[in-house]
C-alpha cells in the first residue's frame, strides 16, 4: 500500500538509474545513515565500540570484498584471512617506515598492495574452478601466515612476533593506539565501510558487475557473449582483495591494536567470513552487512543476556552460543539457503502487493 | 503489561554493561574454560575463585571487605579477551590477570591508559619488568626470560658448568608466548657455547611427528619447551616415541603440569619441568581450603584439579594479588581501594618467608620484593620432576637464579624501545 513503485515519477535518466528505485527504501537508507553517522559518534562509549560497533564494521567491510569474489564472480575462496593479514601487515609497514604518512593512505595503500597479492593468487583461478580453486586459496591462506610469522622483517624483529599500532591522527584526532576516543574509531570505520559499500554496491550495477555475474552463472557462456574473462575474475580477485586488505588494517590498526599473524589472521577467519556471506547472502551488499551483525554480534548479545542479565555460568553459557549459533546457522541454511538478504528481498515482494495479494 | 515488561527487559540489555557499583573489591578473571587451551584455563580458574571464596568464608573478605571475583570467558582468543576487558572495567576492576601472552599483550597500552594494574605472573610481555617504563604492568616473580636461563643453568649444573658443544633444541609454541625465550637462549648460547636449534609448533600443536624426527635426526642432547594447552602432551608423547631421554626433556612451567604428563602413562617419567612454587597439597592452607570451601561444596569446579601444578599456581596467583590489595589498604587507609591504589599496593608489595607462612604456603615460593624499577621479581625458579609411578611432582633442586648479567641487559634494551615507541619518559 505504501511500499510500491505506484506513484514514483522518474523525469529524467539519472533518476531512472538509483539505486534505490522505491521511496521507502531510499529514505530508509537516508534514515539508517542519519542515525550511523549523526547519532551513534555521541552515544558510543569504550564498550560499544570496541565489542559491537568496530568489529561489526570491520568484519563487514571484509565480507563485502569476499562477497564480490564468491558471491558475484562465483570464485570460491579461503583465503580471506591471509589476505586480511597482508593489509594488517602492509598497514603496520607503512605506519611504521612513514610516520608522517597520514594513516588513512596507510589503510588505502595497504589495501591496493592486498589487491596486488590477490592478482597473484587470482592467476590459478583462470585455470580451475570450484573446490579445485578454493583449495588453491587455502594454500595462498597458510602460505601468508607462515610469511609473516617466519620472516622477521614484517614485525620489525620485536622478540614476541607482534605487531602493535602507534598513534596515529587524522585532522588532529587519534584514531589509533590506546587513547583513542570511542567515536573517532567508530566514524573512521564507519567512513571506509560506508565508502566501500556504495562502491561495492555501483560497482556491482555497473558494466563490471555483470561480467562478474555472468561469469557466475556459467562462464562458457559468458566467454562466448564476449565477457573477457581474464579481465572478469582477476578484477574480481583485485577487488575483492582490495576490500580484504582495508579490512584487515582496520582490524589491526584501529580494533585490536597488537596482532600475531597465526592467531589473529589464521584459517578459522576465513571460515568466519564465508560463513557470514553465506548466512547474509550471495551477491548482496546488505546481506554482507546482515551475516557480519549475525556472526559478530549475535554471540556478544548472547553472552550479555545469559551471564550479564541471568548469571550464568561463563563456560556454559559459551558452550551454548557454540551450540546456538551452529544450530542457527544450519536453520537459516535449510529455510532460507540464499541467506538472510533473501528474506528482506521476500519481505519486500509481498509488501508491493500488500494488502491485495492475488 | 506487555510493555512495560519489554521496556524491563530493553533496560536491561542496556544497563548490562554497566552495572550498579557495589561497594566490593572486584577482580576480573579472564578465563578459558573452553576451546583447545581449557585444559590449562579450567584449573586456575577453579583455584583463583577458591581462594577467594576462602577469604570471603574464612575472614570475611580483605581488611572488611568482601571480594568479587567476575568470571569472564575468553577461549584463549584475544577478540574475546579485548571484549572481556571492555566489559568489565568499568565494573571497578582492581587488576588483570589475563593469563594469555596475547591477551596481555593487547591489554599492555590500554589498561596503562585506563590506569588498571596488570599482573601477569609469569607469562606476558618480558621486558615489562622494568617498572620505570611499564608503570602499570608487573610480572613478578618470574619471568620468560627467567625461565629460559634457569633452564640453562639446570643443564649447567648437571653438566660441571660446561655444556660447550652440546646440542639444544626450543620446541615451542608458534606464538608470541612461545617465541619469548628465543634471543634470551641465543645470547646464552653465545656465553655458554651450546648449539640452539629452534623447532616451531603451530597452534594447537595436535601433529608434531616432523619436529620430533628433527630431534632425533639432529641427536639433540637436551630439549626445551615452550608449549601450552594439548601441545604439551602431545610432545611429551612423541618425545616417548623417539625414546629421548626424559631427564634432558625440559619444559617451561606452564608446560609442568599433571594434564601434560598423566596421559602420556608410564613413559613420561622422569620428565622435567620448571616450577614456580611448590607442589602437592601438603601445605596448612589446604585445611582451610577444605574446611571452608571444599567440604562445604561451594568450589568453583568439579573439585578434580584441586591441588594440581596449575591450581597451586592459581592460588599462588590469588594470594599475591590478596596481599597486594591489604598493602594498597594499608598504604592509603581506606579498605574499598581503587585501582590506582592498586597499583600502589603492587608496586610496594614484600613478600617475605613470614607473608608466605601466614598465607598458610610456608616455604611455597622464593620470597620477593617489588621497587619502582623492579617489577620483576628475582626471577628465582625450581625444577620440578614428574614421578610416573607415584603419580606426583617432586621438586629436585634448590631455588636456581637466573644470569641476571645477560637479562637484564634484554630487558633495558627491549623496554628502551618500548619507551620511543611510544614517548614514555623513566619514572624512576
Amino acid at each position: 500500500m505504501f511500499y510500491r513503485e505506484v506513484g514514483e515519477f522518474k523525469t529524467s535518466y539519472p533518476q531512472d538509474s538509483e539505486s534505490f528505485a522505491i521511496g521507502l527504501d531510499k529514505y530508509g537508507y537516508y534514515f539508517i545513515l542519519i542515525i550511523a553517522f549523526g547519532i551513534i559518534p555521541f552515544l558510543v562509549n569504550d564498550y560499544w565500540a570496541n565489542a559491537v560497533f568496530v568489529p561489526f564494521l570491520v568484519w563487514a567491510v571484509a565480507s563485502l570484498g569476499l562477497n564480490i569474489l564468491t558471491g558475484h564472480c562465483g570464485q570460491i575462496s579461503l583465503g580471506t584471512g591471509g589476505f586480511m593479514a597482508v593489509g594488517a601487515y602492509s598497514c603496520y609497514k607503512l605506519m611504521t617506515s612513514f610516520p608522517d604518512l597520514n594513516i588513512i593512505f596507510c589503510i588505502i595503500i595497504s589495501g591496493v598492495i592486498t589487491a596486488a597479492v590477490g592478482i597473484l593468487f587470482g592467476i590459478p583461478s583462470l585455470r580451475i574452478k570450484g573446490f579445485y580453486l578454493a583449495v588453491a586459496t587455502l594454500a595462498s591462506q597458510f602460505f601468508l601466515v607462515w610469511l609473516f610469522n617466519r620472516v622477521p622483517w614484517f614485525y620489525n624483529y620485536s622478540a614476541s612476533g607482534q605487531i602493535s599500532t602507534p598513534e596515529r591522527s587524522v585532522f588532529g584526532v587519534l584514531v589509533t593506539g590506546p587513547n583513542v576516543q570511542p567515536w573517532a574509531q567508530y566514524l573512521i570505520c564507519l567512513l571506509f565501510a560506508f565508502g566501500l559499500a556504495w562502491g561495492a554496491r555501483n560497482l556491482t550495477r555497473g558494466s563490471l558487475g555483470r561480467s562478474w555475474m555472468a561469469t557466475r552463472d556459467m562462464d562458457i557462456a559468458a566467454e562466448i557473449i564476449g565477457v573477457n574473462l581474464l579481465k572478469a575474475k582477476l578484477s574480481a580477485f583485485a577487488i575483492s582483495s582490495f576490500y580484504i586488505g582495508i579490512a584487515g588494517a582496520l582490524f589491526f590498526s584501529v580494533y585490536l591494536g597488537a596482532v600475531e599473524a597465526t592467531e589473529a589472521f589464521g584459517i578459522n577467519q576465513s571460515f568466519l567470513v564465508l560463513f557470514m556471506i553465506i548466512i547474509g547472502g550471495l551477491g548482496s551488499i546488505l546481506g554482507s552487512f546482515i551475516g557480519a551483525a549475525f556472526m559478530v554480534l549475535f554471540p556478544v548479545l548472547l553472552k550479555n543476556i545469559l551471564v550479564g542479565w541471568w548469571q550464568w555460568d561463563a563456560a556454559i553459557a559459551t558452550h551454548l552460543e557454540f551450540i546456538s549459533v551452529g544450530i542457527l546457522i544450519i536453520v537459516f541454511l535449510i529455510f532460507e539457503p540464499h541467506g538472510l538478504a533473501q528474506l528482506w528481498r521476500l519481505l519486500k515482494q509481498k509488501l508491493r502487493l500488500w494488502p491485495y495479494p492475488h | 503489561m506487555k510493555v512495560r515488561k519489554l521496556v524491563i527487559s530493553l533496560t536491561t540489555i542496556l544497563s548490562l554493561v554497566a552495572p550498579p557499583a557495589l561497594a566490593d573489591l572486584v577482580l576480573p578473571w579472564l578465563s578459558y574454560r573452553t576451546g583447545p587451551y581449557s585444559a590449562g584455563g579450567i584449573p586456575t580458574a577453579d583455584g583463583f575463585f577458591d581462594y577467594f571464596t576462602l577469604l570471603n568464608e574464612r575472614d570475611g573478605g580483605i581488611g572488611g571487605e568482601m571480594v568479587r571475583v567476575i568470571e569472564c570467558e575468553t577461549g584463549y582468543n584475544t577478540q574475546k579477551g579485548v571484549e572481556c576487558y571492555e566489559s568489565t572495567k568499568g565494573q571497578g576492576s582492581l587488576v588483570y590477570a589475563p593469563l594469555s601472552t596475547g591477551i596481555t599483550y593487547q591489554l599492555i597500552p590500554k589498561a596503562s591508559v585506563d590506569q588498571i594494574p596488570l599482573h601477569t605472573m609469569g607469562y606476558g610481555r618480558t621486558s615489562a619488568k622494568n617498572g620505570s617504563i611499564f608503570e602499570w604492568v608487573f610480572n613478578f616473580p618470574a619471568n620468560y626470560w627467567d625461565g629460559a636461563s634457569v633452564a640453562i643453568n639446570h643443564i649447567l649444573d648437571v653438566n660441571d658448568g660446561d655444556i660447550a658443544g652440546k646440542k639444544i633444541a626450543l620446541v615451542y609454541h608458534n606464538s608470541a608466548y612461545g617465541k619469548e625465550p628465543i634471543k634470551t637462549l641465543e645470547k646464552l648460547a653465545e656465553k655458554h657455547g651450546y648449539e640452539l636449534t629452534l623447532i616451531p609448533v603451530d597452534h594447537p600443536g595436535l601433529e608434531q611427528k616432523s619436529q620430533w624426527l628433527e630431534i632425533r635426526r639432529g641427536q639433540m642432547d637436551y630439549v626445551l619447551m615452550w608449549g601450552w594447552g594439548v601441545m604439551n602432551a602431545v610432545a611429551i608423547q612423541e618425545a616417548a616415541n623417539i625414546r629421548f631421554p626424559m631427564e634432558n626433556f625440559i619444559g617451561i612451567w606452564w608446560s609442568g603440569s599433571e594434564n601434560d604428563v598423566v596421559p602420556v602413562g608410564e613413559r613420561a617419567h622422569n620428565y622435567k619441568a620448571l616450577a614456580l612454587h611448590g607442589v602437592g597439597t601438603d601445605f596448612p592452607l589446604y585445611d582451610d581450603l577444605r574446611t571452608y570451601v571444599l567440604d562445604k561444596g561451594m568450589e568453583a569446579g568439579d573439585g578434580s584439579s584441586v591441588g594440581t601444578v596449575l591450581y597451586n599456581r592459581a592460588i599462588y596467583n590469588a594470594a599475591i594479588i590478596a596481599e597486594a590489595i591489604r598493602t594498597a589498604q594499608e598504604m592509603h587507609g581506606v579498605s574499598d581501594i581503587t585501582p590506582p591504589m592498586m597499583r600502589d599496593g603492587l608496586e610496594n608489595l614484600v613478600v617475605t618467608a613470614e607473608v608466605m607462612a601466614d598465607w598458610g604456603l610456608p616455604d611455597f615460593a622464593p620470597p620477593f620484593e617489588v621497587t619502582c624499577e623492579n617489577h620483576g621479581g628475582d626471577g628465582l625458579a625450581m625444577v620440578q620432576q614428574w614421578d610416573a609411578e607415584a603419580q606426583e611432582w617432586n621438586i629436585i633442586t634448590d631455588l636456581i637464579s637466573s644470569d641476571k648479567e645477560v637479562i637484564d641487559a634484554l630487558v633495558m634494551e627491549d623496554s628502551d624501545q618500548y619507551a620511543t615507541e611510544n614517548n614514555i619518559s623513566p619514572r624512576c
